[in-house]
């Protein structure tokens, strides 16, 4: 066990796993949170384009997605998210084109999330909104989202949850997170790889289990009496 | 009305129309449930709309503020006619005072966030002088103990009191009641209709729709009596209630008042 953790960058590929998720999560959420808005807006244009993205994203592998950032945005594209003289040009574009497609593809969940929560208000509190001379802007920021982020809470963490494992689909275009030091140590220690496995496994569910244990506690905290 | 509260800019003087619907007609597919609706409602008069259920009163009271489109006619609130959607339409909306049978009190705001959320962010009123008018009104319509609590910790009368201050806060030229009293229970009716006749005794310009006939007598300048999405009848109270003209009210009548 020792010579795992000495012969690779265990730690650092934890905290980049951790970096990956928080990043992620907080793009996503802005990003989910806006296309929710577009699709419960007035405005049929916007819906449809909220709708849309929703089925294209949500309807694509992740790998597929996490690929094409690096292979189509990148390569193809040029979209360098970093700065080409650096040194580490390569590891950091490679994370933060990761995070653009975590982000992309864990906002069609948030926004889903989102509009489950919204589907617990009862119709009459958008109408009282509306009532008092609320804009639907106004309504949305004041009355709906509020409510419906409260009834969200679940579902955002079981997103949250997920969004914490699918960062190892990042291998795929060489960031260094923690399902890399299982590519690594397959090539270098056949050996050790159980106990890799192991160890990586469980940095997983310390991550996670939190993360459940936390969403249920807010949810009820949270919770809207009606 | 609290007589600190600053009167609603209104160009109607008192007698003139300030809610006029004309030729109004709505379907819902293919029911027809607003044909050819004509009423006239004058400053500072309390309308009462009685009828059985599904003539349309509530579509009637909801379509005067918009929050049911309708087809054809047209509906003006103050010699403006009601606008669309959008920027315009909120600003009227935040003229016409609407209290709903399920009260709809915003249930993640405390009360007292209830009463200033339209003051402040409508009226751009400053949060200390907001919440110091929706003390006021909360004291007028007994509440205002219960300020600071959330509206699942309030019985149904007291929730309707304070969707009652929520909209006068607003300083209304006009209150709409969609069954105000539909959904309380019976002990808690009388406490909502007391804030409904004051608010008429002071002038309040309002249209009530409800199945509450001591109120509709005791309170109402006029009776309107709608069937079938039609407006059969419109009397003073007494006449209506005394002398009924058309068959369904007749019928109506005979119901209800036999028990």
């Amino acid at each position: 066990m020792s010579s795992l953790f000495s012969d690779y960058d265990i730690w650092s590929a934890l905290w980049t796993t951790i970096k990956l998720t928080v990043f992620s999560a907080i793009g996503s959420l802005v990003l989910g949170t806006i296309v929710a808005i577009f699709r419960l807006s007035p405005v049929g244009i916007l819906r449809f384009f909220g709708t849309s993205y929703v089925n294209i994203f949500r309807n694509t592998p992740l790998t597929l997605i996490i690929l094409s950032c690096s292979f189509v945005l990148y390569i193809q594209l040029g979209v360098a998210l970093a700065d080409s003289n650096a040194q580490d040009f390569a590891a950091v574009n490679a994370f933060r084109l990761a995070i653009v497609g975590l982000t992309v593809y864990h906002a069609t969940y948030v926004c889903e999330a989102i509009r489950s929560g919204v589907n617990t208000i009862p119709l009459g509190q958008a109408e009282a909104a509306r009532s008092i001379g609320l804009t639907f802007g106004q309504s949305m920021r004041e009355v709906v989202l509020p409510q419906a982020f409260r009834g969200a809470v679940v579902p955002l963490g079981n997103t949250l949850i997920a969004l914490t494992k699918n960062t190892t689909v990042a291998v795929t275009i060489g960031v260094a997170e923690l399902s890399a030091v299982l590519k690594t140590v397959t090539e270098r220690d056949p050996g050790s790889l159980n106990l890799a496995f192991l160890v990586v496994g469980v940095f997983f569910v310390i991550l996670t289990l939190p993360m459940g244990l936390a969403v249920g506690w807010i949810g009820q905290r949270v919770a809207v009496k009606r | 009305m609290t007589q600190a509260a600053p009167a609603p800019e209104t160009q109607a003087s008192p007698g003139e129309p300030l809610v006029v619907l004309t030729d109004v007609n709505k379907h819902f597919g293919d029911l027809h449930v607003l044909r050819d609706i004509n009423l006239s409602v004058a400053k500072g008069e309390v309308v009462v709309v009685l009828g059985p259920s599904g003539s349309g009163k509530s579509t009637l009271c909801r379509t005067i503020n918009r929050l049911e489109t309708f087809e054809s006619g047209s509906i003006t609130i103050d010699g403006q006619p009601l606008p669309e959607e959008g920027a315009e339409l909120a600003r009227l909306r935040s003229d016409v005072g609407m209290v709903f049978q399920s009260f709809n009190l915003f249930a993640h705001k405390t009360i007292l966030q209830n009463v200033t959320l339209g003051p402040t962010k409508v009226r751009k009123m400053n949060k200390a002088d907001a919440e110091s008018r929706a003390m006021e009104l909360l004291k007028r319509v007994g509440v205002e103990q219960q300020a600071q609590k959330y509206p699942a910790q309030l019985s149904g009368g007291q929730q309707q009191r304070v969707a009652i201050a929520r909209s006068l806060a607003m300083n209304p030229k006009v209150m709409l009641f969609d069954e105000p009293t539909s959904a309380l229970d019976p002990e808690m009716i009388n406490e909502v209709l007391d804030v409904m006749a004051g608010l008429a005794k002071d002038g309040m310009t309002m249209i009530v729709v409800t199945h509450e006939m001591g109120f509709a007598r005791r309170a109402a300048d006029r009776v309107v009596f709608m069937a079938d999405g039609q407006i059969l009848e419109q009397k003073k109270p007494e006449d209506f209630f005394t002398n009924p003209e058309s068959e369904r009210a007749k019928d109506f009548l005979s119901k209800i008042l036999t028990h």
